[in-house]
């Protein structure tokens, strides 16, 4: 019980940051929805359902990266996350505790994005395109927090973050194009599998991340 | 409490510290100096294990939840008030009496009036005493300060003073200073380390 006060008590305080400083989603915010735009006047007229979908991954896994690069902002500033490693608490306990505050800055994000990508694709998003979302937003908070955790140590991290994180990026945009435009079956394995592994590696390996 | 036979500590080519001894007794009170750039904070960064030694050997006889570790850097979000950075703390060192402990911190440091503040609109000296707030919140049975007494004004010096004269009694220290006089009456060992 004391590890998930922790993990509450850390999610928390990311969510109170975001309310006070508001510096991570509502540029989430804005990129989603410009990016649409711009997708919305570059796909020609009657593009294919595939097309669109596969520009609303795009769209998702870039904005995600967006609000990665700003998961670990307020720790750098004031060297907070030694502080945090000193705390007796397990230190993969930081690394879900963000995660969770990543997957609601992401999920309030898409709560936007996709109704705006139905307002100007029309591709008919249905309850297997929300379960792809859902699962993909798993595995991109799991993975992503990680490596933004890695990143945040490196002087090159707004570099370092999007060359490790897009290419383990590559199955989360095939299995949720793939639920959206061809069913679950096995591209909803694919993510349940994905983020089952990666959420192990993750907490496993989090606490060699943040120490030397 | 610490034991340290031949510690080094090297980042790529350079090498921070060399051939560090160090004995300190539970109980005891040691005083680190040296000139900029001679590994102070290093090596209070390998006592607290945010660093590991490079070669020799080093142990620390308490667990890191024992630890009250006073950095350069405060360790603490500007973007919450000093209470919810207290409570946040509290919280993950498992503090007994957490609300009680906090608010006498809080009063004694003189920063009750500041508590709902923005820790970003701190002045340095209030930040050095809500840092110092935060590395005694949990009692530690060692204490690991790198320079305390920074920034601090003629009261908060004051101030620590009497704490660190109170907690002497109950605690091991690991201090390191440019001003070694400050802590003539308290301290057991001396060490100065040379680039």
């Amino acid at each position: 019980m004391s590890y998930l006060s922790d993990v509450a008590a850390l999610a928390r305080k990311d969510l109170r940051l975001e309310l006070r400083a508001r510096d991570t989603l509502p540029a989430m915010l804005l990129f989603v929805i410009s990016t649409l735009v711009v997708f919305h006047f570059t796909l020609p007229q009657g593009g294919s359902r595939l097309a669109a979908f596969g520009l609303l991954w795009v769209a998702l896994v870039f904005t995600a990266l967006l609000g990665l690069t700003r998961a670990f902002a307020a720790e750098r500033e004031g060297e907070v996350l030694d502080g945090l490693v000193l705390a007796p608490s397990d230190r993969s306990a930081i690394w879900l505790g963000k995660a969770i505050a990543m997957l609601v800055f992401l999920v309030a994000a898409e709560a936007v994005a996709l109704p705006a990508f139905a307002l100007f694709f029309d591709p008919g998003i249905d309850g297997r395109t929300l379960l792809g979302v859902a699962l993909a937003d798993l595995g991109i908070c799991t993975v992503g927090t990680l490596l933004a955790g890695m990143a945040a140590a490196s002087r090159a991290r707004e570099l370092l973050l999007p060359l490790l994180f897009l290419p383990l990026a590559i199955p989360i945009v095939i299995g949720g194009v793939g639920t959206s435009v061809a069913g679950g079956g096995r591209y909803v394995e694919l993510l349940v599998l994905y983020d089952a592994i990666f959420a192990i590696i993750c907490w496993a390996s989090f606490e060699y991340v943040v120490t030397e | 409490m610490i034991r340290a036979r031949a510690v080094e500590k090297r980042y790529g080519d350079e090498r921070v510290l060399r051939g560090i001894d160090l004995d300190v007794e539970r109980g005891g009170f040691a005083v680190v100096t040296g000139a900029n750039g001679s590994g102070k904070t290093t090596l209070l960064r390998l006592v607290v294990g945010l660093a590991q030694p490079t070669a020799g050997e080093l142990e620390v006889g308490v667990p890191r939840g024992r630890l009250g570790f006073l950095a350069h850097e405060p360790l603490v979000y500007r973007e919450l008030t000093a209470l919810e950075n207290l409570d946040l703390y509290g919280r993950l060192y498992r503090v007994p009496e957490r609300r009680e402990r906090i608010g006498m911190l809080l009063e004694r440091f003189r920063l009750w009036e500041a508590r709902r503040q923005r820790v970003g609109s701190f002045s340095r000296g209030m930040l050095q005493r809500l840092a110092l707030c935060r590395a005694f919140l949990h009692e530690p049975d060692l204490y690991v300060l790198d320079e305390p007494f920074t920034a601090l004004d003629a009261e908060g010096a004051e101030l620590l003073d009497r704490e660190l004269a109170e907690r002497r009694e109950r605690g091991t220290f690991l201090v390191a200073t440019h001003a070694p006089a400050r802590f003539e009456s308290l301290a057991t060992a001396q060490m100065a380390l040379v680039r």
